[in-house]
């Protein structure tokens, strides 16, 4: 299986390394996601997961490797680079403008007939992407300020639909979420899927994880620490992978009360 | 609930209000979430009228009502560049003297090198808007503060003022030149004011109308006709009237329709294009607006070349008006006024909230007090010490303001 997904990978990363000062973020990180998969990327806080996302998002331009693109080699130096090639990141940070609607947030930066705003088309296709999401918010005209966390991640979900990605970018999507919004946001990842597109899910919700990759990936300080085909792993292993260790206080723990069940 | 309800309007949570009372309710409870838009300075522009014209019955005659039109069009114009640069959450300091250099450019060039008056307002203009690349590019590549760079820039074109206008220190504008009529005797006919004002009420209509009709077809809610019609008939009263009172005694400056036409472009640009929308972005969340793809750099450095650029026609216009250039054009009050017009026109100074008609608002204000009090014969020193104080009190109730949104979940 795994020859095959290099193969037709739409997006492959090969020895990224990034430093901030003498801060190792990444080290040698190599990515592979292909059309119609869902790569989950899981890690410790401080493992490089937001590192990885702003590099493939071009807020960061990396210090060293390659990124690969519809198998061309290609550099993301700027955000606007990115939405060019096809790669929709919404961030944890969601980075919405909180004194601009709805509308006006979903279409920023790439307004409709930039010389005299279609305000109708960009409503009406708002009212559309929020549907398909089944959001909840009942006016696309109210400032975002004015908006709970759920409804600003919707926003920020229906926000990277709009270019017609190859990939998306999600930077743990459900961490706000309620548990009906939760399940939305994992049925449109599935979606996503269908439509072939190419997900990378950042994620420590380990349900999740479970319930919609394809592929878990997993970061530690920087490096990658395995690549696990998601029916094929246990979340323990995926965990042991995480903390670095099969033997540590996360498996302890689980030991325990497992002993203490049977 | 109908059966065909307005795509935006199907949310059960949605209160729906029609009509004119439907208008007035949600005005009343926007301005209770302390989205005040435009009351403040109306009611501010309403308390000051009254209380200068039972201090003196001069100031609402038509004569100082003129006069005070065409006295604001010169640093409106700067005020216009103000909200720009505080939209983007940045302040130009230096907008007074740009101002005064470029009139001081413009009448070097057009006096003493007998160039034409088209190719001087060319020239300072370039200049102006140079300066304003100038710091742009400061802010953007070394990351100083724009208040420093702008201060800096406040002392050193000061300079450059005193520099340019040589050892003579002021130099005078032919009175039969185009510029200085244009300036001080060009006023419209009336039947051309009246046929603005029947155009702009009737254009707001068929806007309003064609904007209606457009969302209607894509399911969406929209203003009915009679509303939109209320609208552009009270315009209409109220334009009408000024009109005519104007035109008791020397009607409408031209000055003061460029004016209003610059801030109706302005308008236009902020509110209805691609640019614009960038601008409030950037003044809204700069991380926001660089991760959807914006210029953000480009952004600034358009917003700062057009504040210089506002500034030296705003200058312009007042060597026009005073029919010279000398040392202390731009210099005094004319930078604190731009930019407590723009503030007391609810420009917020924390970045991302304002619109142009703001300049034109908080211009009316600031010049009312300031012709108010020179008709009382009070000198200058108590004319800022008010002045100061209205700004004060303008910045206080944006706080207020905003603190309200904050509560309200509106900012």
């Amino acid at each position: 299986m795994s020859a095959t997904q290099q193969k037709d990978s739409v997006l492959s990363l090969r020895g990224i390394n990034k430093t901030f000062g003498a801060v190792a973020a990444l080290t040698d990180i190599d990515l592979d996601v292909a059309a119609g998969q869902v790569v989950a990327v899981v890690g410790d806080n401080g493992a490089g997961k937001s590192t990885l996302v702003k590099v493939l998002s071009g807020v960061h331009s990396p210090d060293s490797g390659t990124i690969t693109f519809d198998s061309k080699t290609v550099d993301i130096p700027s955000p606007a680079a990115a939405h060019r090639l096809g790669i929709a990141t919404v961030f944890q940070d969601l980075a919405l403008c909180e004194n601009l609607n709805v509308i006006q947030n979903l279409f920023l930066g790439q307004e409709l007939r930039p010389l005299r705003l279609n305000e109708v088309a960009m409503e009406t296709r708002s009212w559309e992407l929020l549907r398909q999401l089944s959001a909840k918010i009942p006016s696309v005209r109210v400032p975002v300020a004015s908006l709970s966390g759920g409804q600003r991640q919707t926003v920020a979900i229906a926000r990277s639909l709009l270019g017609d990605p190859k990939i998306i970018i999600l930077d743990e999507p459900t961490a706000a979420l309620g548990v009906a919004q939760t399940a939305e946001v994992l049925n449109l990842v599935e979606r996503l899927r269908e439509n072939g597109l190419g997900v990378i899910m950042i994620s420590h919700n380990m349900a999740d994880v479970k319930a919609v990759a394809d592929t878990v990936a997993v970061l530690r300080l920087g490096r990658n620490n395995g690549v696990f085909d998601v029916n094929d792993v246990s979340v323990e292993d995926i965990i042991a992978a995480i903390t670095g260790a099969t033997d540590n206080v996360v498996s302890q723990r689980r030991a325990r009360r497992k002993e203490g069940l049977s | 609930m109908t059966t065909t309800l307005a795509t935006d309007r199907q949310d059960e949570r949605l209160q729906s209000r029609e009509g004119l009372r439907g208008a007035i309710t949600d005005v009343i409870e926007r301005a209770r979430g302390g989205d005040l838009g435009v009351i403040p300075v109306v009611v501010g522009l309403v308390v000051i009228w009254a209380v200068l014209q039972v201090l003196n019955p001069v100031f609402l005659s038509s004569t100082n009502l003129v006069n005070l039109t065409l006295e604001s069009a010169a640093v409106g114009v700067i005020a216009l560049g103000i909200v720009c640069v505080l939209l983007v959450g940045e302040i130009d300091l230096s907008v007074g003297s740009v101002s005064g250099l470029s009139g001081a450019v413009l009448a070097v060039l057009f006096v003493d090198k007998g160039l034409p008056v088209w190719a001087a307002i060319l020239a300072a203009v370039a200049l102006s808007a140079a300066i304003g690349w100038v710091y742009a590019q400061l802010f953007n590549r070394f990351g100083v503060p724009s208040f420093v760079i702008t201060l800096a820039g406040l002392l050193a074109f000061l300079g450059l003022q005193l520099y340019v206008l040589g050892t003579k220190g002021s130099i005078n504008l032919p009175f039969d030149s185009a510029l200085v009529n244009f300036a001080q005797l060009a006023f419209v006919p009336q039947w051309l004011s009246y046929t603005f004002a029947v155009v702009a009420a009737a254009g707001l209509f068929a806007s309003g109308h064609l904007h209606a009709r457009e969302r209607r077809r894509a399911g969406l809610s929209a203003r009915t006709t009679s509303m939109l019609a209320v609208r552009s008939i009270a315009l209409l009263a109220v334009l009408t009237f000024v009109v005519w009172y104007l035109g008791q005694t020397r009607g409408v400056g031209w000055m003061f329709v460029l004016f209003v036409a610059m801030v109706l472009v302005m308008h236009y640009l902020l509110s209805r294009t691609k640019w614009g929308r960038s601008v409030y972005a950037v003044g809204g969340n700069v991380e926001a607006a660089r991760r959807a793809g914006i210029n953000v750099r480009a952004v600034y450095t358009s917003v700062f070349m057009l504040c210089s650029s506002f500034a030296a026609v705003g200058g312009i216009l007042a060597a026009a008006r005073l029919a010279a250039a000398n040392q202390s054009s731009g210099a005094g009050d004319v930078n604190l006024n731009a930019i407590a017009a723009a503030v007391i026109g609810g420009t917020s100074l924390f970045g991302g909230r304002g619109t142009a008609f703001g300049a034109l608002l908080g211009m009316i204000v600031i010049q009312s007090i300031s012709s108010g009090l020179t008709l009382l014969n009070l000198d200058s020193s108590i004319r800022f010490v008010v002045t100061g104080v209205v700004l004060l009190l303008a910045v206080v109730v944006d706080s207020i303001a905003r603190k309200s949104r904050t509560s309200h979940g509106r900012a």
